[in-house]
């Protein structure tokens, strides 16, 4: 019977080749602390904080070098003791140079960090302060900032906190490392957050390639009441907040909506730990653990990086690249951002560093579209993409706000698939843009 | 060795996300469609003789002319590359009568790609399937050779014969079906197979090249349809086992209907589109003038295409209608 039990998923979706076999049996090194970090102002969502510190200054690690500047913002942390030398503008991760701090790091050994808290005493409102003052974001790629999700606002009931232990990103390594390595701190940072939201309900939705990990945290989820471990099925993009909560719970996230509208919160598995480290052990978010992996790099790794650390000597660290390396990407190779300047420094939010050869990458040249379908088929989302990235590109907004283009979770998916070898989800980012930005001066004229 | 960004051994590539690609394109999917319809080139040689290949020839080499000649007239990038003339020729050659006339056949060939693909504005904008539009038109320019069928296992020039549709139609025979299962009838090159075509076929579904949906909805419209027909009168109609091996059904249901390029790109639609062939080869074969209606149907069809991914939109994630 247990074979015809269908294993829990979404409609749509497609499966590359996962390329975890790189790093995934490797254990998280630590990176030694850099000569000298770069810390952006922005590594979240929202406004950019605001620095407190002098040109100059002597800061030590874990002291606040920036405050948050409104709600959607949140503290900076120093990663290394040292001295400031420079506030000025600095290449990014995630495209145009920001403002940001750099630390010229003089190796003490003093810290800054929180008192240590009790779990079994501690309110609510003192999780959420500890989290916004340990300035801690989204470990998922948005970097929203995570004491806003676990607010409760008081027209939508949350009766439900699904960690998100998916990582459907091919390559990437790092949660999965999490769930073995730190299984005690996932699942006690999955607590607090119910516990920060007043929830009776959790799960860890996790996929089926990941057996050891399930294994690990069927074990120690016995010590929790009312969290499970959901067994996903492997399939990308199923660790997307809206693909995720359809197949752990079945509810469907109206288009345009969030998943408090159905009544979740869903947290990535670094959040959980990030989470843990600040309440019962006192540490500020200054520190960020990623996979470093593709063939293009020497010795692919799993490991825990300063915020601030250039992308140059991370992959350093790991060997160097190969001779065939065609693309550098920070991110998952779904989503992730390609990189053109390796000065830019690692962010709260990095979850891995990847080095693509020629033969992964695997471009063709474009072709007509040939109108297979099956862009339509593995939308997860139910959108025509090859219709609404022509509209993009005719630059026709009307039609293609019609077609609900911003809708679009641009997962890459459906140019994935193309066998033209379209952009598709290129172009539809593109028209997006463009159609909330004339949405935008229709509310305002 | 290190800073790729200062090294100028290094092609560093910007291209936004996603920066990995499955293993399919076009042109590799082309050639699959090639590869599957070597079974019935097989079961045309061995049914009907070697000579087949030369006409199968004569068809793929128009068409791959024919294509090159209008990319240079105009100035276009030659894509002969891409397998899909070459599949228009295999797929034209094969549904022809054994020993057609080579010059028609070249006739046929020039058609399916100049009017068929080429004056729409080459692969990907054509409406109807341009192999079936050069059927079409051979079939009315030159309706007496199309209609002469050599019987299967005889030598070339000789013996003419009905195929078990026009047995059917004229003279209420039904044939054998195993014999219609493995293609020991006449008929089309290589269509009388419908072994030869399901190893094919199915290869091409397993391979996710082509969409499942198309095949399935035409055969569970004919088993539907043609079963109507037949329970009400088995003395008088065929059986839908008969309608499914018959003819150009199955290597239209897998290799014509599939065509991605004339196909909704909607599942309703292909759906609607299976279906609405199968009724029609039906009505067709049952109460039509003509023995045969595939190339007809599916002809018909391929008009309504832009009409069906319209009004057949997927389910938008999340809505409440």
């Amino acid at each position: 019977m247990k074979l015809l039990t269908k294993i829990k998923s979404f409609k749509g979706g497609v499966h590359p080749k996962e390329s975890k076999e790189l790093t995934e049996h490797l254990g998280f090194e630590i990176m030694p602390t850099p000569q000298m970090v770069i810390i952006p102002l922005s590594q979240h969502i929202g406004k950019p904080s605001i620095a407190v510190i002098k040109k100059k200054d002597e800061v030590k690690t874990g002291q606040i070098i920036a405050e948050a500047d409104g709600f959607v913002s949140v503290p900076i942390h120093a990663s290394v003791s040292g001295i400031v030398t420079e506030i000025h503008r600095e290449p990014n991760v995630a495209g145009s140079p920001i403002e940001a701090i750099v630390i010229k790091s003089n190796e003490q050994k003093e810290t800054i960090s929180f008192t240590q808290m009790n779990p079994s005493i501690i309110t609510p409102d003192q999780i959420r302060e500890r989290v916004k003052e340990a300035g801690i974001v989204g470990q998922g790629g948005a970097a929203f900032p995570t004491f806003i999700k676990l607010t409760p606002q008081a027209e939508k009931k949350i009766d439900y906190v699904i960690l998100n232990g998916c990582e459907c990103e091919p390559y990437l390594t790092r949660d999965y490392r999490l769930m073995i390595d730190q299984t005690e701190e996932v699942l006690g940072g999955l607590k607090l957050m119910m516990k920060a939201l007043c929830v009776e309900k959790g799960a860890i939705g996790v996929e089926d390639n990941k057996p050891e990990a399930i294994l690990m945290l069927k074990e120690y989820v016995k010590k929790y009441p009312g969290i499970s471990v959901e067994v996903l099925k492997t399939k990308y993009p199923q660790g997307a907040e809206k693909m995720l909560i359809k197949a752990v719970n079945g509810k469907e996230v109206p288009p345009g909506k969030l998943p408090l509208d159905v009544g979740v919160v869903v947290q990535n598995i670094g959040t959980a730990v990030a989470i843990y480290d600040a309440v019962i052990k006192g540490e500020p978010q200054i520190t960020a653990a990623l996979t470093v992996s593709g063939r293009g790099i020497m010795n692919p790794k799993n490991l825990i990086v300063k915020v601030g650390t250039p992308l140059s000597e991370v992959l350093e660290y790991c060997g160097g690249v190969t001779n065939d390396a065609v693309k550098v990407v920070v991110g998952g190779p779904m989503m992730g951002v390609a990189q053109y300047d390796f000065s830019a420094p690692i962010m709260k939010a990095t979850s891995g560093i990847l080095v693509l050869t020629e033969s992964e990458v695997n471009s063709h040249p474009e072709t007509p579209c040939l109108k297979c379908g099956k862009c339509i088929e593995v939308c997860p989302l139910g959108l025509v993409p090859t219709k609404i990235a022509r509209y993009s590109q005719l630059e026709k907004y009307e039609e293609a706000e019609n077609s609900n283009i911003t809708v679009c979770m641009e997962c890459g998916t459906c140019t994935f698939t193309c066998p033209g070898n379209i952009p598709l989800v290129q172009w539809i980012r593109l028209g997006k843009k463009r159609v909330l930005k004339l949405q935008k001066e229709k509310l305002t004229a | 060795m290190l800073n790729i960004s200062e090294n100028p051994n290094y092609k560093l590539e910007l291209a936004s996300s996603p920066h990995i690609h499955s293993r399919w394109n076009t042109k590799q999917a082309m050639w699959m469609v090639v590869l599957a319809l070597f079974p019935s080139l097989i079961s045309a040689v061995v049914f009907f003789g070697i000579s087949q290949l030369l006409v199968v020839s004569v068809s793929v080499a128009f068409c791959v002319l024919t294509e090159i000649i209008i990319k240079v007239v105009r100035k276009r990038k030659i894509s002969i590359g891409d397998g899909s003339g070459v599949i228009t020729g295999l797929l034209l050659g094969l549904i022809l009568p054994p020993n057609f006339s080579l010059p028609f056949t070249a006739i046929g060939s020039v058609v399916a790609i100049a009017i068929g693909k080429e004056v729409f504005g080459g692969i990907g904008f054509n409406i109807f399937n341009p192999a079936l539009v050069g059927r079409a038109f051979l079939q009315a320019a030159f309706p007496v050779p199309m209609t002469t069928w050599s019987k299967a296992n005889y030598s070339a020039d000789a013996v003419s014969s009905a195929t078990p549709l026009s047995a059917f139609k004229f003279d209420s025979i039904f044939a054998e079906s195993s014999n219609l299962f493995f293609g020991n009838v006449s008929g089309s090159i290589g269509e009388t197979s419908a072994f030869a075509v399901l190893i094919g076929g199915l290869f091409l579904i397993a391979a996710g090249i082509v969409n499942w949906r198309v095949p399935a909805a035409m055969i569970l419209g004919a088993v539907i349809f043609g079963g109507i027909f037949w329970i009400i009168n088995p003395v008088k109609y065929p059986d839908p086992v008969f309608h499914l091996f018959a003819g150009g059904f199955l290597f239209g249901a897998f290799f014509m209907a599939t065509d991605w390029v004339t196909s909704p790109l909607t599942q309703k639609g292909m759906w609607i589109f299976g279906l609405g062939i199968a009724l029609m080869v039906i009505f067709v074969r049952i109460f039509g003038g003509l023995p045969e209606g595939v190339m007809y149907a599916i002809l018909f069809m391929n008009a309504f295409g832009a009409l069906m991914n319209k009004y057949t939109p997927p389910k938008l994630f999340g809505e409440v209608k």
